[in-house]
Formats: C-alpha cells, sequence, structure tokens
C-alpha cells in the first residue's frame, strides 16, 4: 500500500514538472517577431504570423521545449526572428556594448565632475581674504607708519 | 592632469560624435539602396540579383548563376499568401507551354515554412524549380514589395519587361505577363 503511494505521488510530481515546463504560447509570441512586419508575433494578424502562432501551439502539443520551438523557426525564418538577439557569440556584443557605453559614460560624467570640483577648489582658495598679521607685529607696524607720517 | 583628463574627455566625445555623424551619412547615402524593381522601373539595365538558395523541389542548391543561358520568369510567393494560390496553376501552365523553347519558371518562396511550401506545391502540382528564402534575404535585392511578385529575365541575366505585382494572368496584367514572358525568351513584342 506504501509502494502504491509513493508511486503515484512520483507520478504526479513527475506530470506537474511536465506541466510546468511547457512553454506558454502567449511568452513566445511576444519573444518572437513577424518576418513579414518587423512586430512580435503577439502585435501582428498578418498571415505569416498567425501561421507561426498555430506552429508554435502544435510544437507545444507535441511536447517541445522552448528552446527547441526558437531554434525550428530560427532554422526556418533566419536568427531575425528572435526578438531579442541571442547571447552568444558575436550576438553578445548586442547586449554589452550598450553595458560599456553606460559604464564608459557613468566614469566620463564622474572624472569631468571631479575635474570641476578641483578646479572650483583651487579657485575658492585664491579668493580668500589675506591671514590677519599678528597683532604685536600690526602694533609695531602702525607705529612705524604713524612716524613716517609725522 | 585635470587638464589632461578633460582634453582626453572632449577628444573621446568628439570621436563619438563623428562616428554617429558617419553612420548617418552612410545610411542616408546607402541604407535605402534601391531593389533591382526600382532600377527597372526608370528604364534601366538590370542584371537579375544573384542568389544560391535551396531547392525545395529536390536536393541541393540553384543559383541565378546556373540558369544563365535560360529564359526565367522568377515568381516570389509565399504558402500563406492566396493570390498566391491563384497564379500558381498559371505559372505551371506557362513552364508547360515554354520548356521546350529554353524558359524557366522559378518559384522563390518567402518568409515560409518548408512543409507548408512543399504541400502547396503538391496541391498546385507544380514541377517547376523552387527555391526557399525563409530569411527573405532575396526580398530587399530584388525590390520586392509585396506577395506575389514576378520578374522576367532574358538568356543574357538582364531583367526585361516589367515587375507585375500580383497575381499574374488576371485582367490587370495578362498583356505584361505575355510581353514579360515574349521579351525574356527573345521573340520581338
Amino acid at each position: 500500500m506504501r509502494r502504491v503511494a509513493l508511486v503515484a505521488v512520483a507520478a504526479a510530481l513527475a506530470l506537474a514538472a511536465t506541466a510546468a515546463a511547457a512553454p506558454n504560447p502567449a511568452d513566445l509570441e511576444a519573444e518572437l517577431v513577424c518576418p513579414t512586419c518587423d512586430t512580435t508575433l503577439d502585435q501582428s494578424n498578418a498571415p505569416v504570423a498567425q501561421r507561426m502562432k498555430q506552429i508554435i501551439r502544435q510544437h507545444i502539443a507535441a511536447g517541445w521545449t522552448e528552446a527547441q520551438i526558437k531554434a525550428d523557426l530560427v532554422d526556418q525564418f533566419g536568427p531575425g526572428v528572435l526578438a531579442e538577439p541571442p547571447k552568444s557569440g558575436f550576438d553578445l556584443l548586442a547586449w554589452l556594448l550598450p553595458l560599456g557605453l553606460l559604464v564608459a559614460g557613468a566614469l566620463g560624467v564622474g572624472v569631468v565632475a571631479w575635474g570641476w570640483s578641483r578646479r572650483r577648489d583651487a579657485r575658492d582658495g585664491e579668493d580668500e581674504p589675506p591671514a590677519r598679521l599678528d597683532p604685536d607685529l600690526e602694533r609695531r607696524l602702525d607705529a612705524e607708519l604713524d612716524r613716517y607720517d609725522a | 592632469m585635470t587638464g589632461t583628463v578633460q582634453r582626453v574627455g572632449q577628444a573621446i566625445a568628439l570621436v563619438g560624435v563623428a562616428a554617429l555623424l558617419g553612420l548617418l551619412v552612410w545610411k542616408v547615402a546607402f541604407g535605402n539602396e534601391d531593389g533591382a524593381a526600382d532600377e527597372l522601373a526608370r528604364g534601366e539595365v538590370v542584371t537579375a540579383p544573384a542568389f544560391d538558395l535551396d531547392r525545395l523541389d529536390r536536393d541541393g542548391t540553384l543559383s541565378m548563376a546556373n540558369l544563365r543561358g535560360k529564359a526565367v520568369v522568377v515568381n516570389f510567393w509565399a504558402s500563406w499568401c492566396i493570390p498566391c494560390r491563384d497564379e500558381a496553376p498559371v505559372l505551371q501552365q506557362t513552364y508547360e507551354r515554354y520548356r521546350d523553347q529554353g524558359l524557366v519558371v522559378l518559384g522563390v518562396d518567402v518568409n515560409d515554412f518548408r512543409q507548408d511550401a512543399r504541400r502547396f506545391m503538391r496541391r498546385y502540382g507544380i514541377t517547376y524549380p523552387v527555391v526557399y528564402d525563409g530569411k527573405g534575404s532575396t526580398v530587399g535585392k530584388w525590390g520586392v514589395r509585396g506577395f506575389p511578385e514576378t520578374f522576367f529575365v532574358d538568356r543574357s541575366g538582364k531583367l526585361v519587361g516589367e515587375r507585375i505585382s500580383g497575381a499574374v494572368d488576371i485582367e490587370r496584367n495578362r498583356d505584361a505577363f505575355e510581353r514579360g514572358v515574349a521579351l525574356a525568351l527573345g521573340s520581338k513584342q
């Protein structure tokens, strides 16, 4: 009895795992592009887009994974059918280049801001009033000037 | 030190702006290059754009170069295109009628599923050669704007006649189709 229950639980878990792995057609339609209209499938009613949606559903019903479905469509229509470029090979540049430019831009802004703040500090130093004289020295200077005037 | 950093920053910014400007100029100058259809419409002498594509009617590939010396009717189509169904019998009849005179009808199946295209060919009894261009790599070079579209190529590989947009052999373009076939074959019209 216990063995039967274990088998039933295992079967239920396997079924749940399979159901969880099945790709969602709506997600796929948002990630694939209609080749004649250059919008994603979910935004297109073009005849080829409708046929692609049909094929996607057929593949899902046949148990294909998301990767297999995408690979089949890339084989038929080329890599341009993917809304996002692949994260490998030369196409990786499409992901890395904007990030690199963002980092370089942030660094550039930081360096320029640092340069400006240093320049302003230096200017502020130049504008400070001269330090006051030692009171004893000031008294002596006043005395000398009075004598000179006299 | 600060001055040097500033100058380097300015140089990088200038190079960036110059690169973007260069890209813009390049796009304006070369990005909107006309397809063969536009050149043909302006009356220019146009060599049929080259391609080398997988065949759907049998194994192997077929290129325009393979067809040099033949008169060719190049038909761009797809199985999901409704007017393509209407013209399929006309193209097949044309092929059967003129093949002994050296005319080849060449179907270019664009933006389509291979299995759908093969089913279409069986359904309409197509026996002329058909190549597969799922990615649409020929569309820009030929200047194809929709499906179906038909071009005529003479024996020297030059485009002749006029491009036919839409299904062939309907009232609107019957004369243009027959003239295109005759020009491709080298008959006087």
